[in-house]
């Protein structure tokens, strides 16, 4: 497997994708966001100091789930009124990319969806339910979280937030959804909440006094 | 390169800067690592913003702590189910029922790769919670749904009432303040209590199970004991065991099991007739000593019971039988002795009678062999004739033992049932739906 590799046009850092479909990434030496085209990679911009990490996970933190390994290649940080919390871009094994989100310690695993039709932001409403691909998912909290930054690979160009809302949705199952609203269209995300140790993770952070 | 390569600057720590209160300069410890929202002072009380490196004071508030300090000292650790989690923050908060405030306290516990759980304590019980991951099933066109379905259980409701958050202290994952209100429903499913948490629009589920205070004195190695249980508590398990149904189904299988017994044994038994011979005791004959012998007879089969009946249709008087079975080879004898009477007359209530013209005893494990009875009745001075028959029975079932094993099996079972349904009724009665009272007074005395 040969991975792209290029160079920070900012200070020249080498710059290895783990994940061939990375449109994002962001230089580990000086915090650039660089952006794929082409023939090179351009610099869109630089990500502030990112505030104290709480997250036991971190880039290239590796786990399985259902019998797919995977890896953390890249983040997207968010704050709201519970604290801060991550959604990890996730490497499968199988070459798609996931989500792994870690707010306040409740671990789920989401893919994008598509093909269903979505509420306008202005439309939801808590307590309203949807039906996407045979499952009832009942709208529980609606959160307007603060865009904090970005580390590592990502799928799409992500940077320059201000706040984003989105939609947290449940099921009877221990499915969940999430609606996000970061862009123009609404953009679906559907997976399961999962047990920490189910997970099965390594290279995990180490807390001094834990374990 | 066909691996991932780990980041260069090695492992990160858990970075432990010395913090102090901006309201009185007290130290503060964070002891969840940067994921609680709000810490509380322990000198002056005030509720901290825990995710602003200032800790900007959100909330001040006066409680004496020192009269109710927690019985779980925050920074304790344990194990609880497999994971180590240190206690970072507790709340104490209180309903109004009818006027009385109870109160109860719940403590929020921390690992920083699980996340939180909580313990809650009401009167001597406790409940280890966690949030639902799955979402209850309720009837939603109901405002007070009855029943609530979780992971395929129903959950009978038990209480709503609105809390107030008196005081706090430590850290929250949530933003809390003192004078905070939500609404509480609680569904039983004992040893589990589903609970529903409103706040403003926000609905929290949590899902919690009843453990016992020495097990957490243990788990957190506290000094002392826990406090006393009071009273029954809405989760806690039935002392008895969950099920009494399921108890009745196993006594209904011994049961079962008893009666196949005694149809066995009344198969087997073969209840013969060794003799029945009627005597005559003419009037005025000489009383006492007249005693005779039967005939040798037979006892065959296994050694088993004998039955030796009386029975005379003697009016108003008495008469004494002493039996001895002997056996004529070895000489071995079992000796007995009976009474039949019967009485019977007219008086102002009518005709009345009293004693019995029948006895029956039996002869318990008497081997085979040949025997015969040495037969010697007594009556009363000036008897009229009697006439008097005695009968021999070999190898009858005993039906008294089965009454015993019966009583044996249903005496507890009831005992029981009860103990069962006492429980229930104390626990339902703390609820929105109290028992019924099973005397009801008549109000109508007209």
């Amino acid at each position: 497997m040969t991975r792209p590799v290029g160079n920070c046009p900012n200070c020249g850092a080498k710059i290895v994708f783990q994940w061939s479909s990375s449109v994002q990434t962001v230089c580990e030496h000086c915090k650039s966001i660089l952006v794929r085209t082409d023939i090179d990679l351009k610099k869109v911009g630089v990500v502030a100091d990112l505030p104290p990490d709480v997250s036991p996970i971190q880039l290239y933190t590796e786990g399985v789930y259902r019998n797919r390994s995977f890896v953390v290649v890249g983040r997207i940080l968010y704050q709201y009124d519970q604290g801060g919390w991550n959604e990890w871009h996730l490497m499968m094994n199988d070459g798609n990319s996931g989500w792994l989100s870690d707010a306040q310690e409740e671990y789920a695993i989401s893919f994008r969806a598509s093909g269903e039709k979505l509420p306008a932001e202005t439309q939801l409403q808590v307590g309203q339910t949807y039906d996407w691909n045979g499952d009832v998912f009942n709208l529980t909290v609606i959160t307007k979280a603060r865009y904090r930054g970005v580390q590592g690979e990502l799928p799409f160009e992500y940077w320059d937030k201000s706040e984003v809302t989105f939609a947290d949705l449940r099921t009877a199952s221990k499915k969940f959804a999430t609606l996000d609203y970061g862009d123009a269209d609404p953009v679906l995300y559907v997976g399961e909440f999962m047990e920490f140790d189910d997970l099965k993770m390594k290279n995990l952070r180490q807390f001094e006094g834990w374990r | 390169m066909s691996s991932v390569t780990p980041p260069s600057e090695g492992p990160p720590k858990a970075e432990t800067k010395p913090l102090n209160c901006p309201h009185c300069g007290a130290a503060i410890t964070l002891r969840a690592l940067g994921q609680a929202v709000v810490v509380v002072c322990e000198g002056c009380r005030s509720i901290l913003d825990a995710q602003d490196p200032q800790l900007k004071i959100l909330q001040t508030f006066q409680k004496a702590m020192a009269s109710d300090p927690p019985l779980i000292p925050l920074g304790s650790r344990g194990k609880i189910r497999g994971t180590e989690y240190e206690v970072i923050g507790v709340q104490r908060r209180s309903i109004k029922v009818e006027g009385i405030r109870y109160l109860w306290h719940e403590y929020v516990l921390f690992n920083p790769y699980k996340g939180f759980r909580y313990l809650t304590e009401f009167q001597g019980h406790w409940n280890d919670v966690v949030v639902c991951k799955d979402q209850p099933i309720v009837d939603a066109r109901l405002s007070i749904p009855l029943e609530a379905n979780y992971l395929g259980e129903i959950y009978q409701h038990f209480q709503t009432a609105d809390a107030n958050s008196d005081f706090v202290l430590g850290e929250f994952p949530w933003q809390v303040r003192v004078g905070d209100q939500a609404r509480l429903t609680d569904y039983i499913h004992p040893p589990r209590v589903l609970s529903r948490e409103k706040t403003g629009s926000e609905i929290t589920w949590s899902i919690g199970e009843y453990v016992y205070g020495q097990d957490l004195w243990n788990t957190f190695h506290l000094p002392g004991s826990p406090p006393e249980a009071m009273g029954v508590y809405e989760n806690q398990p039935s002392p008895v065991g969950a099920d009494v149904k399921a108890i009745w189904v196993v006594c209904g299988a011994f049961l079962i099991c008893l009666l196949a017994l005694m149809i066995g044994f009344e198969m087997q038994s073969k209840k013969e007739n060794v003799f029945s011979v009627r005597y005559h005791l003419g009037s005025g004959d000489p009383t006492g000593e007249a005693s005779f012998v039967t005939d040798v007879f037979e006892l065959s089969g296994r050694t088993s019971d004998v039955q030796v009946t009386t029975w005379s249709d003697l009016q108003n008087t008495w008469i004494d039988v002493n039996y001895a079975l002997i056996n004529v080879d070895t000489g071995r004898a079992w000796d007995f002795g009976r009474e039949i009477s019967f009485y019977s007359g007219y008086d102002s209530d009518g005709a009345w009678s009293e004693g019995n013209r029948t006895d029956q005893v039996t002869v318990p494990s008497v081997p085979s062999g040949r025997y015969y009875l040495r037969i010697e009745p007594e009556v009363e001075p000036l008897h009229p004739p009697i006439e008097y028959t005695v009968e021999l029975q070999r190898d009858v079932p005993v039906y008294s033992f089965y009454g015993i094993g019966f009583l044996a099996l249903i005496l507890p079972m009831a005992a029981v049932t009860w103990r069962s349904f006492s429980f229930e009724r104390s626990r339902w009665s703390e609820s929105d739906h109290p028992p019924s009272p099973i005397f009801t007074s008549s109000e109508d005395d007209s």
